[in-house]
């Protein structure tokens, strides 16, 4: 067992690596950095100047060089500074991180409290009416954009209060927090939600066919026991494990979602350094990002282990 | 006592359907969700190719005196901004994601399958190595790898299609290796070896073509997903760059201020994308019970 972990952390780390070589190289295999697009906005190029300033944000030097600086930065915990603010780039991620943290772990919750019991009553009632429907709806959800959801959450808030909800950092009241944070998880949790309600029904009707299933039928245990104590329990496992998926899918919905709601979050930050050719910015929050997937990852399969001793990780 | 009619029996299970309508009528209602899946992607298509022939409006022509009207007679779903027919901006729009579904999985699933085949037929370093950029790539987000990406190549259709496929090739070369390696040990590899064909052949003429079926069931899912992405790319402003009529950046042009004061400009592109997404995925789920049922739920 920890000979796996141990092996399991070391090709993180190669994963880790590796993505920082494809992201670092290729921001940069297009021609033009901010100080181009700085100067052919500005209209006027005193090539003097565009040197100085090049050399003064260090892209001047080799692509190797400032790969091995940025790396190198990077273990010491100094993420470079941001083109567009001048300020460390980490003073600029960290506030941003707690908003989106909040989001997409609120965005988790009604994920898992809308799609697992959803999914257990559609694998309970298969082939019925109902399977059909709740089958037609996961569909949808899976089928629906979360930005145009977001758009129609806003149309709705229009509706209904004849305004749009507007971010507030420290919500004081009910409604306030409301507007800030479960709407846009909700426009994010839809989709997920969907995922999550797919799996649980196909990891139901997979353990509701085992003999175990019918023996605890048969010694007169109630429907209910039947199904939430013997299936579901076991039928958990496989939707523990797409957390890691889920991690990855919640990511790509906070981006667009974050910029509908006009959320200062660490998502929309993603989109707009890449407007700006922010790359310290960029290539900092991508790897934020791997991380967590990567991490997520490892700790949903060690989890695996922890929950289901029949699985024991071997090298 | 039951009665069993065998004759009613054997038509509801498809027996007397020999002619190709009532092939097809048998499949439409054995698979019902399926069929609607198909007729809404056919409706895409055809939308897609006859675009022309369907419009009154050209979808790039700016007529700014009926800026931003309400659907009317004539105009179905209403104007733009710029007084563009929005109607006929979503059939043309149905070309640019047509092309980017099929062009990025196609692009995509050609990579995957080279790479899968080579990974698990050739195994040891070649497949060492390909497992560790498959790891790589799979660590990012679809979205986030090809945000980078159009970021990177700048925002044009065709770097849009590269980008979109490039997070799809770990996606299928998975699915493809793990099947080859299966199949490695199959009786009928062994035959072709020790009648001494060779392993490139063996590779393309008795591998492949046993992974086909899980490669098409993937090919469908993929395909929703990859008009998905082209979509949030465009509403972020890094995908099809104006005037062409790209459903997400039809979003991104009426969002929040929209909302308020012209709501169709919302609410149409938007249907355009579930509805073209929702068909393909439809399709995809009975195309995998059909030919991959023991993955059916």
């Amino acid at each position: 067992m920890l000979g796996y972990i141990v092996r399991r952390l070391f090709l993180m780390m190669i994963t880790l690596f590796g993505i920082s070589i494809v992201i670092f190289f290729l921001l940069r295999i297009v021609p033009g950095n901010i100080v181009d697009i700085l100067f052919d906005a500005a209209g006027f190029v005193d090539p003097a100047d565009k040197a100085s300033i090049e050399r003064s944000l260090g892209i001047d030097q080799p692509l190797v060089l400032q790969y091995l600086h940025w790396i190198g930065g990077l273990l010491h915990g100094d993420l470079g500074y941001s083109y567009v603010s001048e300020k460390p780039a980490l003073e600029e991620i960290l506030p941003r991180i707690p908003i989106t943290a909040r989001l997409a772990a609120l965005a988790l919750l009604f994920s898992a409290s809308i799609g697992i019991p959803l999914g257990v009553l559609s694998a309970v009632n298969q082939g019925t009416k109902l399977d059909y429907v709740l089958r037609v709806v996961s569909l949808s959800g899976l089928s629906l954009p979360s930005f145009w959801l977001g758009l129609l959450i806003l149309m709705a808030g229009v509706a209904m209060f004849g305004s749009i909800p507007i971010f507030n950092p420290n919500p004081q009241t009910f409604g306030e927090m409301f507007s800030t944070y479960c709407l846009p998880s909700l426009a994010v949790a839809f989709r997920s939600s969907a995922l999550t309600m797919r799996i649980t029904r196909s990891s139901m009707l997979e353990i509701l066919r085992q003999d175990y299933i019918r023996t605890a039928r048969a010694k007169g245990a109630s429907e209910a026991s039947v199904n939430f104590h013997h299936a579901l329990k076991n039928a958990i496992l496989p939707v523990i494990t797409v957390v890691g998926i889920e991690a990855a899918f919640l990511i790509g919905g906070l981006i667009v979602t974050e910029t509908v709601f006009n959320v200062p979050g660490v998502a929309r930050f993603l989109v707009e350094a890449i407007r700006w050719r922010d790359y310290p910015i960029v290539q900092n929050l991508v790897m934020l990002i791997a991380v967590v997937v990567v991490v997520t990852n490892f700790t949903v399969d060690m989890l695996y282990a922890v929950f289901d001793p029949r699985i024991r990780y071997t090298d | 006592m039951v009665t069993i009619n065998y004759d009613s029996e054997l038509r509801r299970a498809g027996a007397n359907a020999n002619t190709f309508w009532r092939k097809a009528g048998f499949f439409a209602r054995r698979y019902v969700l399926g069929t609607v899946g198909l007729v809404i992607m056919a409706l895409f298509v055809f939308a897609a190719v006859f675009a022309d022939l369907i419009c009154f409006y050209s979808p790039l022509t700016v007529d700014s005196a009926h800026a931003l009207a309400p659907p009317s007679a004539q105009h179905w779903m209403g104007t733009d901004s710029f007084g563009r027919d929005v109607f006929a901006r979503i059939i043309h729009g149905a070309r640019i994601s047509l092309a980017v579904g099929i062009g990025s999985t196609t692009l995509g699933g050609i990579f995957g399958i080279i790479i899968g085949l080579a990974s698990g037929y050739l195994s040891g370093w070649v497949d060492l190595v390909f497992q560790r950029v498959t790891d790589i790539l799979q660590a990012l987000p679809l979205l986030v790898l090809a945000l980078v990406m159009t970021a990177a190549l700048g925002p044009s259709l065709p770097n849009v299609i590269v980008a979109i496929a490039i997070p799809l090739i770990p996606i299928v070369a998975r699915v493809i290796r793990a099947n080859t390696l299966a199949l490695r040990e199959q009786p009928f590899v062994e035959a072709a070896k020790s009648i001494g064909m060779s392993e490139m052949r063996i590779a393309l003429r008795h591998v492949l073509p046993n992974t086909l079926a899980p490669l098409i069931v993937l090919a469908t899912a993929q395909l929703g997903s990859t008009i998905l992405t082209e979509a949030s790319l465009s509403f972020l402003g890094l995908g099809i760059p104006e005037p062409y009529p790209s459903w997400g950046r039809m979003l991104s042009e009426s969002a929040a201020e929209y909302v308020r004061t012209a709501p169709w400009l919302v609410i149409f592109p938007g249907i355009a994308i579930s509805l073209a997404v929702f068909g393909t995925n439809l399709f995809g789920d009975a195309l995998r019970d059909i030919l991959d049922p023991r993955q059916r739920g």
